[in-house]
C-alpha cells in the first residue's frame, strides 16, 4: 500500500488547498485557493516545502488521522488548537506552530480551533494529488480539483508524495499573530458612487457582525442597513476576492477567494490586497470594521505584507525546549514499546 | 473626455467600464479590449474578465504599477477598435420537450405563442456569448426578440438539472451543472457545458456564437448516454 494519511473523522470541512489557479476567471472559475495564504505559507516553511504547496485547510474543528506511512512530517499553522498524538497508546499534545515527524500507526487527532476559525496542515512534500488548470486547491462549488473536488470524508486515503522522511531537528515559529482581525483597510469600490455620504459615512462608522454561513465564497455581514439611491441592481461586472457588495437587503457581503466571478450587486469597496489573508480568518460570530485607505496606502501596505512574506523562512527557528521534551517523551515510550526510531535530539 | 470609466477594484485589480447597458457595441468593445491586453502581454497582468460592459483586469502590483497599467490601457482602448476578438460558431443540440423543460408551456401562454412557436423562435437566432460567469463555463446569450423577452419567475426553482437552458429578459442562460434557479426552462441540451478535462473547463468563450439546434427527446436521451460515457464532442463548432 502506498504511504497515506487515513481520515478516520473529517471535521466539519477539510478541503486541499494551495495558492490557487489563476488565469480561468474569463470562463467563469475563481481563483480559490487557501482563505488565508500566508497561513498557508507558514505552515508550508515548517516543514520545508516550497511556499505553493496543496495543504489542508481546517474549519472550525479538526480531522483524525491515522498514519499509514513509515513516516511523514507534518504542522499545523493557524488558530491555536489541541493537537492530540496517539503512539503505541500514549498520547501527547502538541502546540500548532512547530513541525513533527509521524510515523506508522500514530493516530493524530485536531481539536476545536480556538483563537479563530482556520488551521493549516502540511505534510512535508506534500499531497500525491494530480494538479487540474494549474492548482490542487478545492473548487468545492464546481466540485473539481484538489481531492475529489470535494471536503474530506471519513475512509478517504490521501496519498503522499513522500514515502518517508528523514530525522532532523524540528522547526517552529513564533506567534505571527494570525487572530480574526478587528478591522479591515478597504479603498472605495468600482460602485461607491451608488450610495449617498451618509450611507458611505454608516459604512465606515459602523461594527459589522459575520453571519452564521460564512464560507469559502464569501461572508454576509449583519449591521446597519446601507440604502442605494440608485437601486440594488446593476449590470453584472466583475468581483475580486475582497469584494464589499451591498444586496437589496442593504447588510454587506463580502467576497472571498471562491467568489462567483461577476455579480450584479453594487461594491461599496474592495478589501486591499494586503488584508485578504485576515479575511479569510473571519469566522461565524466575529466583529469587523472597515478602514478607509487611498491606493498609495494599500500599495504600501502590499510591499510591507509582500516583504513580511519574504522574511517568513527567517522566522523559522528550533521547537522550545519545553515542546522538544514532550516529543522526546513520546519518543522514549516507543523506545520501551520495542519500536525501533533513531536518535532524536534537539539543540 | 472618454467614453468610458476606469474603476478601482481593490490595488490588484481594476475595471474598464464601458456603460451600464447590456448591448452589443460595448460588449465588442469589452471582448476587443481583452483580446488586445492578451496580445499585448504587458508583464505583469494576469488575466481579464469580461462582462456585458466592463473588463476587469486583475494584475501582480509587485510587477505592474497601477499607474503604469492605466496609461497603456488608455492606449490600447484606442488600438482595439480595430482588433478583432475570436469568435467560433456552435451549433449545440437542446431538447424543447415539456418533460425536459418546465416551464416552456407556461412562456408560451404568457406569449401569446405556441410551444412549439417559441421553439421555432428561439432556435431560428444566432445567439451572442456575452461572457461567461456565476457557475464555471455557464454562458450568457443574447439576444433575444421583445416576443420571447420575458421576467424572471416569480418564485425561484429550489434546482434545475446540468444542461437546462432558462430565458429571462433578453437573455438565455446555459446551466452546466444543478442549481436554484430563476430563470424560466424552456429546454436542455445534453452537451457537457463545463467538463474539468477540457483544457479551460468550458466549451463556449465569450464572443462565440450558439445556435440551439431542436432534437427529439429519444436523441436527447441517446446523446445524455454518450456524453456520460464520454465518447464525443457533442457539439460542432
Amino acid at each position: 500500500m502506498s504511504a497515506s494519511l487515513h481520515v478516520l473523522s473529517p471535521g466539519p470541512s477539510t478541503t486541499v488547498q494551495d495558492l490557487g489557479r489563476p488565469g480561468y476567471q474569463r470562463f467563469g472559475i475563481p481563483v480559490g485557493g487557501a482563505l488565508d495564504s500566508f497561513g498557508l505559507r507558514a505552515a508550508n516553511a515548517l516543514v520545508g516545502n516550497a511556499p505553493d504547496v496543496g495543504a489542508l485547510e481546517i474549519v472550525y474543528r479538526g480531522p483524525t488521522f491515522l498514519v499509514e506511512a513509515p513516516s511523514v512530517r507534518v504542522a499545523f499553522f493557524g488558530s491555536r488548537a489541541r493537537i492530540v498524538v496517539r503512539r503505541q497508546g500514549i498520547a501527547q499534545e502538541f502546540p500548532t506552530g512547530r513541525s513533527i515527524r509521524l510515523l506508522a500507526g500514530d493516530v493524530v487527532e485536531v481539536g476545536a480551533l480556538a483563537g479563530s476559525s482556520l488551521l493549516y496542515a502540511t505534510v512535508e512534500g506534500g499531497f500525491d494529488i494530480a494538479p487540474l488548470m494549474g492548482g490542487v486547491s478545492t473548487y468545492v462549488r464546481g466540485g473539481v480539483g484538489g481531492w475529489q473536488g470535494r471536503a474530506l470524508r471519513a475512509g478517504d486515503n490521501l496519498p503522499l508524495a513522500r514515502e518517508r522522511v528523514d530525522e532532523r531537528d524540528e522547526a517552529a515559529i513564533d506567534d505571527l499573530g494570525l487572530s480574526p482581525p478587528a478591522w479591515l483597510r478597504v479603498v472605495d469600490g468600482p460602485q461607491a458612487d451608488h450610495f449617498s455620504d451618509d450611507g458611505i459615512a454608516t459604512f465606515y462608522g459602523g461594527e459589522y457582525q459575520v453571519g452564521p454561513g460564512a464560507d469559502r465564497m464569501g461572508v454576509r455581514l449583519s449591521g446597519a442597513p446601507l440604502r442605494h439611491p440608485r437601486g440594488h441592481d446593476i449590470v453584472s461586472d466583475g468581483i475580486r476576492p475582497g469584494s464589499i457588495q451591498i444586496p437589496g437587503d442593504g447588510q454587506p457581503i463580502v467576497l472571498r477567494c471562491e467568489h462567483q466571478t461577476t455579480g450584479g450587486y453594487p461594491k461599496i469597496a474592495t478589501v486591499i490586497s494586503a488584508d485578504l489573508p485576515a479575511l479569510g480568518r473571519l469566522g461565524a460570530g466575529d466583529k469587523i470594521r472597515f478602514k478607509r485607505v487611498t491606493l498609495v496606502e494599500a500599495e504600501a501596505a502590499r510591499r510591507a505584507y509582500a516583504l513580511a512574506v519574504e522574511k517568513l523562512p527567517t522566522r523559522l527557528g528550533p521547537v522550545p525546549r519545553a515542546d522538544a521534551d514532550l516529543a522526546d517523551r513520546l519518543c522514549a515510550a516507543n523506545l520501551i514499546s520495542g519500536v525501533v526510531h533513531a536518535r532524536h535530539d534537539v539543540d | 473626455m472618454h467614453d468610458y470609466r476606469i474603476l478601482l477594484a481593490g490595488d490588484a485589480a481594476l475595471v474598464v467600464d464601458f456603460g451600464d447597458r447590456i448591448e452589443r457595441a460595448l460588449n465588442s468593445r469589452v471582448l476587443a479590449l481583452a483580446q488586445a491586453i492578451a496580445q499585448d502581454r504587458l508583464d505583469g497582468v494576469i488575466e481579464t474578465v469580461p462582462t456585458f460592459r466592463s473588463l476587469m483586469i486583475c494584475f501582480e502590483p509587485a510587477k505592474l504599477g497601477h499607474a503604469e497599467l492605466v496609461e497603456r490601457v488608455q492606449e490600447l482602448i484606442v488600438e482595439a477598435g480595430d482588433v478583432a476578438y475570436p469568435s467560433r460558431l456552435w451549433r449545440l443540440p437542446v431538447c424543447y420537450d415539456p418533460s425536459l423543460a418546465p416551464d416552456l408551456i407556461e412562456v408560451a401562454e404568457r406569449k401569446g405563442l405556441s410551444p412549439s412557436e417559441v421553439v421555432a423562435r428561439h432556435s431560428a437566432i444566432t445567439h451572442h456569448v456575452y461572457m461567461l460567469g456565476f457557475l464555471p463555463g455557464q454562458p450568457y446569450l443574447g439576444d433575444l426578440p421583445d416576443e420571447l423577452a420575458m421576467p424572471r419567475r416569480a418564485t425561484p426553482r429550489g434546482k434545475v438539472a446540468a444542461g437546462s437552458v432558462g430565458i429571462a429578459m433578453t437573455m438565455t442562460c446555459i446551466f452546466p451543472m444543478e442549481t436554484p434557479c430563476g430563470l424560466n426552462i424552456i429546454g436542455r441540451t445534453p452537451t457537457p457545458l463545463w467538463d474539468p478535462c477540457r483544457p479551460n473547463g468550458s466549451l463556449v468563450e465569450p464572443g462565440d456564437k450558439v445556435i440551439f439546434e431542436p432534437i427529439p427527446l429519444e436523441t436527447f436521451t441517446a446523446l445524455e448516454k454518450l456524453a456520460a460515457s464520454g465518447g464525443a464532442s457533442l457539439a460542432s463548432a
